[in-house]
């Protein structure tokens, strides 16, 4: 984004304004209406954000919103084209499957098992992740060097190799899947904290706190950690595209979500037959995971600008 | 340099071990018995079993197991596909061209319009264009590409007719493989027709191929730009009266590659996850394609030998990548 001097100067007053306001509840507020600030400088961050809430909305609230079961058959619309298509119909808006299901409210309850995928993922990922990263970087020594090693082996694999792998062993399925991508995705968020933990116990804050007679673990959560969120959100925000893109890949491979389950990726796979003549089959549920994963990654790109100080100002 | 090489060399030991360990682990954690499962025989009498338990050592420790799958590793000994019955790694280097065919004309081409791409953006930063370049590469890193190659497939090949559905040459061409790279066999066999018929083949997995890499690298290239067109070296030559294009061309383009490259490096492990979804939508003959359906058919050592193979590739090329940006860059060489 591009500033002129004179929005400089205003955003140097309110940022001194804040800095002031800085202590307990209002410090809290002050941080999270600047980091607002920035972030809707980012107008394609902010659209993404709209879009990413609305389909949470959706998730949420896919029983009243869809107009059929996910799963009845109508067996006298079967590969009915959507509505505005000659022989389309109104009450199957986005046309129906071989089987005679709604593709719309498939979609729509597909958005649950997406959303929930990529929660699920991103949340074992980034535990496991930070609290093996924090040791790694606070400790030091052999301890480092044995994580550090076994988490260069997992990144040596392509993701979804491994992913594939992992589910081969346990066996195709949801579950299975996010658990194999949950450990693929772990390097990087161990990386990410054992790089800031190192940065960060040098500094003299941590050395006081270590004087004042702070134990580890202390030192760990309460010092370090809170100073080494910022990119582990960033990433946290990718890893979440990511998580949804894989299991989609991995339910289009049929290893990840089992039909009937409307997963958009197994839907993909259960469609692959009809390319030549049913395109509406396989078009929506490719773009119900395009737009959901264009929203968070335009989501992170705002976070990245407007948590990265760096970034801030250029 | 010397140095710097050696060490990373010995870095990659460690992680080969563990990787070798991994593909070791493999077929004793999955479910079923190991030998049944590396026989691929139905109805094993016990005498059958005994002789399998021997001829694939599971009567010796664990330790023992291990070291002498690692000693066949470096004897080029993969093991023996169950379905095929042939060896391992002769199977991969069969496929492994298809592979390696498909996975450089994508970075050709993600290389070719991400690098420009990029650099016009950065030079034209907050315009319309770059808005529109930064707007299409994000969409092309959240594209999922298996939708992606079907989409194409039904406007080129179902809608259109201009391209192939699956396959590396049409069916009525055939002529013995010299290299493997059906590009450069086409030419050679002297037909007439096969070169076209092999290009239209490779388009549209190119393509799809390449949307991920292209994408990172349209964003690397803009952003490592605007590092540098912001340093004092270019403030310089553009005081000095410089054509913009020499600044940008010369001074500024040769210091943003060096991220670059290392970031095209990185791609590697990127296409070969993408060969995997890529190779099973058109029916590519390469080894994304041939570990998908060795995991389908049970052909467990051909995932063992493949899962071993791939990230040996894998650490292979970041070595590489890793060598390059130290040669490239003194102040990692000696850090």
């Amino acid at each position: 984004m591009v500033h002129t001097e004179e929005m400089n100067a205003i955003d140097d007053a309110e940022a001194a304004k804040r800095r002031a306001l800085r202590s307990g509840w209002s410090a809290r507020r002050a941080m999270v209406s600047e980091f607002w600030f920035y972030f809707s400088e980012n107008k394609g961050a902010v659209i993404g954000l709209v879009v990413f809430l609305l389909l949470v909305a959706v998730a949420l609230l896919a029983p009243l919103l869809s107009p059929h079961s996910p799963t009845f058959q109508d067996r006298n619309a079967l590969l009915l084209p959507p509505f505005w298509q000659e022989g389309g119909r109104t009450a199957y808006l986005l046309g129906t499957d071989a089987v005679g299901r709604d593709i719309l409210s498939r979609l729509i309850y597909g958005a649950r098992f997406s959303l929930f995928i990529g929660v699920v993922v991103v949340t074992v990922a980034l535990t496991g992740g930070i609290l093996i990263g924090l040791i790694a970087g606070f400790f030091r020594g052999w301890i480092d060097i044995v994580i550090m090693r076994v988490m260069d082996v997992i990144l040596a694999f392509p993701s979804l190799l491994l992913a594939l792998v992992l589910v081969a062993i346990l066996g195709p399925g949801l579950v299975n899947a996010m658990i194999a991508i949950a450990l693929v995705l772990q390097p990087h968020f161990v990386r990410l904290t054992r790089a800031s933990v190192m940065t960060e116990k040098s500094k003299d804050y941590v050395v006081a706190a270590r004087v004042a007679g702070a134990g580890p673990i202390r030192l760990m959560t309460k010092t370090i950690l809170p100073n080494c969120l910022a990119p582990l959100i960033v990433q946290g925000t990718l890893s979440f595209s990511n998580a949804i893109l894989d299991a989609a890949a991995l339910g289009f491979l049929g290893m990840g979500a089992q039909p009937p389950t409307p997963e958009w990726g197994t839907m993909l796979a259960e469609a692959r037959e009809f390319i030549q003549s049913a395109w509406w089959v396989v078009t929506f549920p490719g773009l119900a995971i395009l737009v959901t994963v264009l929203a968070i990654n335009l989501v992170g790109d705002g976070l990245r600008d407007a948590l990265d100080p760096k970034l801030k100002r250029s | 340099m010397f140095r710097f090489i050696l060490q990373r060399v010995g870095l990659l030991i460690p992680t080969f071990i563990g990787v070798s360990i991994v593909a070791f682990a493999f077929i004793r954690l999955l479910p079923g018995d190991p030998i049944v499962l590396l026989a691929g025989e139905r109805g094993l009498t016990p005498e059958r079993y005994a002789e399998l338990r021997q001829t694939f050592g599971y009567d010796q420790p664990l330790v023992m197991q291990y070291l002498n799958y690692l000693w066949g590793i470096l004897h080029g000994d993969l093991g023996v596909s169950t379905v095929t019955k042939r060896g391992v790694l002769s199977e991969f280097l069969t496929r492994f061209p298809a592979t390696l065919e498909l996975s450089f004309c994508a970075i050709v081409l993600a290389t070719a319009i991400g690098i420009p791409a990029g650099v016009f953006a950065a030079v034209k930063r907050g315009s319309w264009f770059d808005q529109s370049i930064m707007g299409t590469a994000l969409v092309g890193y959240s594209m999922p590409i298996f939708w992606w190659g079907l989409l194409l497939i039904i406007l080129f090949s179902g809608t259109w007719h201009l391209t192939p559905v699956s396959g590396r040459i049409d069916l009525i061409y055939y002529f013995k493989p010299v290299t493997g790279f059906m590009l450069i066999d086409s030419l050679l066999s002297g037909q007439e027709g096969a070169f076209r018929s092999a290009v239209s083949h490779l388009i549209l997995p190119t393509v799809v191929l390449a949307t991920i890499p292209l994408a990172v690298i349209a964003r690397q290239t803009r952003s490592a730009m605007l590092e540098v067109l912001g340093e004092d070296y270019v403030r310089t030559a553009r005081a000095k009266g410089l054509e913009p294009l020499r600044v940008v061309g010369l001074h500024a383009l040769r210091n943003a590659l060096i991220p670059v490259i290392t970031v095209i490096g990185l791609q590697v492990g990127v296409l070969l996850a993408g060969a995997i979804l890529t190779e099973t939508i058109f029916s590519w003959p390469g080894i994304g394609k041939w570990m998908v359906d060795s995991v389908f058919r049970r052909d467990y050592p051909v995932v063992q030998g493949g899962l071993l193979l791939i990230a040996g590739l894998v650490m292979v090329v970041n070595l590489i990548v890793d060598l390059l940006y130290g040669l490239i860059n003194p102040r990692i060489r000696h850090n």
